[in-house]
């Protein structure tokens, strides 16, 4: 009897000890299906940092010939640039001036570029169709505004750094396969070849990259397009966006939480502010092309559209994040600046908001690091045009950086522009990056527990 | 005179306002006996609100009719047998004089009619730029001296001037309200004038999308079948929520659950990163690293993968929602009572079966809610598709193939040249009220069901 009971008990007890072996056997395979999960998101932020910087990192540098540029005066052929003489209406003088300004264009720039490399190998003279492709097309206006901005320059020797030609950098870099046949080679044999020579002896070196950051986009040119217009273009409607979103943004948060009283009106509007959050960013790119370009007729491709459009995608987040920093501020804080005989107004503007800022600053930051990276709905407002020159104002034609990102991604040059648009990105991100650290910074400096 | 100097002439005037109002206010302070019922700033707010926001309502509505009622004018003078132009001649002969008028010159011989409708077109512009400068001026100048008038301790000034404050603050928190009603106004206008080329049965249920473009004119109006476009999007955003989900939730039950507080420390804000970098860096990435991996892989396998495909697209934006689904699910997860896991525990259940057996089924609504959100996220993105699903807007079922969005057609068929009134340009306003229609309706689900479920455990 009792061995049959022991036997029954050993029978249950090794099968709840197989039971429990399989349980925590899917107790272990739970944990580490988390872990793995866990490590799959941070694989992926590691593969996306990684793998943009790999590629974008080496185009902050680029194929670039150093070279002595003789200011040769029997090529410039140039009248001193005019002053305006005593009694000169200014018509006359401007028209002077640009007659001074197009000989100085007139002047063979190529042949001056071309000399610098000849000087140091004189076999070349006879093949400066070789010599000129090193060169990207846009260097011959560098040397001309040189000239123009310094006339004292002409005759004089100075060593410069010139920018070389894309494919000039793709070969010298190896980013094109180079035993492909000459016919897939973007470069003629002898261009090639001289880039090495060029290479091996010191005159053609990769070195950082000022076009990045000083120039505005080229088409004719690849090799010298850069950011600075794209960036004004963004830098505009950041203003715009902190003009605007920001002070209406704060001001409508105020409103609802300290002033409104609650009915059926103010609740539909915080219902519409959520939803308006969750609204795809797209869509406010066709509101800004209906009203903003259609209907107010105002200027396509202008930062002043994508700043308004952006300031209105931006809004709802200044509105939430200033009411939650509104509501953490307790309200014995109204209570004593009311009992003291301040009206709510003053209660709120003089005591409530100061205490309030540094959240109220911390998520106005975070909205405008999140127009900065947008790009959809400047698509639709005609952003994506092709814009040669840096903005000066908000109504000119202009770019922004993740525009500028998605017209370069595009470009045909694939072997040059993927680095470049890499770099872009690389910008981009590390002005988000910085603004994101300052918000922080800014909470945790400020940051008030009640 | 310009806009901008006169808005900048009235702050100026403005200023001096308040130190009028300021100046007086001590000078009755010091002369009567009576106590004055608010400090000093506000008679001199008063004082410049008196001054300013007359003068800019009529600025505001001045600029607002000038236009129209010098157009009419213009058009009523016009000789007669021009009296019954149609609608659009019209606003292009206006264009056309208006640059007669600023001497900029235009194609063509200018008519005398049309030189004498120019100079009417210049004389009235003075004249109202006059009459507008005049009224301002002197409403302002009004405003000013009977405001001061009326600074006496009685006054109460500070009520006043909050109460214009109070409705100044309303007017900025209806800006956000009347962003919405701007959404659905034009978005709805436009598409019921794209309703007017195209059937909404034919868009709604057309199975072809083939728009042609608006300047061939010729060989009918092209087809405009929504079902490939919202087909497109659909298998995107499953593929998207297939990645995102699985990794998001099990993230979410791991710090929630077991990870110890420094890797909670450092790997949530690592991954949170991922939802702060722009989209267009992800559609960038997709077309660079994971379309060729996808087709690489699928040249192994000897399947065809094309680079640009649903998969690619949908992949990555399932890397892009991941730390929404994650912080959601997260908050979520915290929020269920510990006394419902302890009650677990302490009838001999594993942790991991507390937590697919009491943990997630108590927080499944709000873990739905935040998958609905995901989900109104994936369908609304647009620069990732644009770069990575290949546009191709036909109907078939093979994710490793391309395929085109309804956020992809927008885009496609409103950059350019923007016509406003060809269909291959409103269909993307239809297409944009679709997809309003859509996210709004995921978010209100879900927010109705995160909501719910705060309140059966708050």
């Amino acid at each position: 009897m009792s061995n049959e009971t022991l036997s029954h008990r050993s029978i249950i007890q090794a099968r709840v000890a197989k039971s429990l072996r399989k349980r925590h056997a899917r107790e272990r395979r739970f944990r580490v299906f988390g872990l793995a999960a866990v490590l799959a998101g941070l694989a992926f932020v590691a593969l996306l940092f990684i793998s943009i910087l790999v590629r974008g990192l080496p185009a902050f540098w680029q194929a670039t010939i150093t070279a002595e540029v003789y200011f040769d005066p029997t090529l410039i052929q140039l009248e001193p640039r005019p002053v305006p003489r005593e009694g000169e209406t200014p018509q006359a003088f401007s028209e002077r001036e640009i007659a001074w300004q197009s000989q100085l264009t007139m002047v063979n720039w190529n042949r001056i570029l071309e000399n610098s490399i000849i000087a140091l190998k004189p076999e070349l003279a006879n093949s400066r169709r070789d010599v000129r492709a090193l060169f990207t097309s846009s260097e011959r206006f560098h040397l001309r505004d040189l000239v123009g901005n310094d006339p004292s320059l002409i005759g004089q020797r100075v060593t410069l750094d010139l920018v070389a030609d894309a494919n000039v950098d793709v070969w010298v870099r190896g980013n094109i396969d180079r035993s492909l046949p000459d016919s897939q080679q973007q470069l003629r044999p002898a261009v090639r070849a001289l880039a090495d020579e060029l290479r091996a002896e010191g005159v053609l070196n990769i070195k950082f990259s000022k076009a990045l950051f000083t120039n505005p986009d080229s088409r004719s040119s690849p090799a010298s397009a850069g950011l600075a217009g794209a960036f004004m273009g963004s830098l505009f409607m950041m203003l715009i966006v902190i003009f605007l979103a920001v002070p209406v943004g704060v001001a409508s948060a105020i409103y609802l939480e300290e002033f409104a009283p609650r009915n059926k009106i103010t609740d539909l509007v915080e219902v519409n502010i959520n939803n308006l959050a969750a609204v795809p960013s797209i869509v406010f790119g066709l509101l800004g092309a209906a009203i903003f370009i259609n209907w107010f007729r105002l200027p396509l491709s202008a930062p002043l559209v994508g700043g308004l459009v952006l300031s209105l995608m931006t809004l709802p987040t200044v509105i939430i994040a200033t009411r939650a920093s509104l509501k953490a501020v307790p309200p014995s804080i109204r209570h004593a600046a009311l009992a003291l005989g301040a009206s709510r107004v003053q209660a709120v503007f003089h005591h409530v908001l100061p205490l309030a800022i540094p959240g109220v600053l911390t998520g106005a930051i975070i909205g405008v690091a999140q127009a900065l990276g947008e790009t959809a709905p400047l698509l639709l407002i005609g952003m994506n045009a092709f814009v040669a020159n840096i903005p000066t104002t908000p109504f000119d034609q202009s770019t922004a950086l993740p525009v500028q990102i998605f017209l370069w991604q595009g470009n045909e040059l694939r072997n040059f522009f993927e680095a470049r648009t890499s770099a872009a990105i690389i910008v981009l991100l590390t002005m988000m990056i910085s603004l994101n650290a300052l918000a922080i910074w800014l909470r945790k400096k400020f940051e008030r527990r009640w | 005179m310009n806009n901008l100097t006169l808005i900048a002439g009235l702050l100026m005037l403005m200023a001096v306002a308040y130190q009028i109002g300021l100046m007086r206010s001590r000078a009755v302070a010091r002369t009567d006996s009576e106590r004055m019922h608010s400090r000093p700033v506000y008679y001199g707010w008063l004082v410049a609100l008196w001054c300013g926001v007359p003068a800019l309502f009529v600025f505001g509505l001045w600029s607002l009719l000038e236009p129209a009622v010098i157009r009419s004018i213009v058009i009523g003078a016009l000789p007669a047998e021009l009296a019954d132009m149609p609608a659009q001649q019209v606003s292009v002969l206006m264009n056309r004089l208006g640059h007669i008028a600023s001497g900029f010159g235009v194609a063509g011989e200018v008519a005398p009619w049309e030189a004498a409708a120019a100079e009417q077109l210049t004389r009235l512009q003075a004249i109202s730029q006059l009459a507008k400068i005049a009224l301002m001026a002197s409403l302002a100048m009004a405003g000013v001296l009977m405001a001061r008038r009326h600074i006496r301790p009685s006054l109460r000034a500070r009520n006043h001037v909050e109460k214009v404050i109070a409705a100044l603050l309303a007017i900025c928190a209806g800006v956000a309200v009347l962003t919405t009603v701007g959404i659905v106004f034009s978005m709805f206008g436009e598409a019921m004038h794209f309703f007017s080329f195209v059937s909404p049965m034919e868009f709604f249920f057309g199975t072809t999308w083939n728009p042609r473009f608006s300047t061939t004119g010729a060989g009918g109006q092209g087809e405009f079948g929504l079902l490939p476009l919202l087909w497109g999007t659909l298998m995107v955003s499953i593929i998207a929520l297939l990645v995102a989900v699985p990794i998001g939730l099990m993230t979410a039950i791991y710090m929630a659950e077991y990870a110890p507080s420094w890797l909670r420390s450092v790997a949530k804000p690592v991954i949170e990163v991922l939802a702060g970098i722009p989209t267009i860096v992800y559609g960038v990435f997709a077309l660079m690293v994971v379309g060729p991996f996808f087709a690489s892989v699928g040249d192994m396998l000897g399947i065809q993968i094309r680079a640009t495909s649903a998969l690619t697209a949908g992949f990555v934006m399932g890397v892009m929602i991941i730390p929404f689904v994650s912080s959601l699910s997260d908050d979520i997860i915290t929020q269920v009572p510990q006394s419902l896991r302890d009650g677990s525990l302490g009838l001999g259940a594993t942790r991991s079966e507390t937590i697919r057996q009491v943990v997630l089924p108590a927080a499944l609504p709000g873990i739905v809610g935040a998958f609905l959100l995901a989900a109104s996220r994936a369908i609304g993105e647009t620069m990732i598709v644009v770069l990575a699903a290949g546009n191709s807007p036909v109907l078939h079922a093979n994710p490793l193939e391309a395929v085109s969005t309804v956020t992809v057609t927008i885009v496609n068929q409103l950059t350019g040249d923007t016509d406003f009134a060809s269909p291959q340009s409103l269909v993307a306003f239809a297409l944009g009220l679709t997809l309003f229609v859509i996210t709004l309706a995921l978010n209100v689900v879900a927010l109705y069901i995160v909501r719910k479920y705060r309140e059966q455990y708050d």
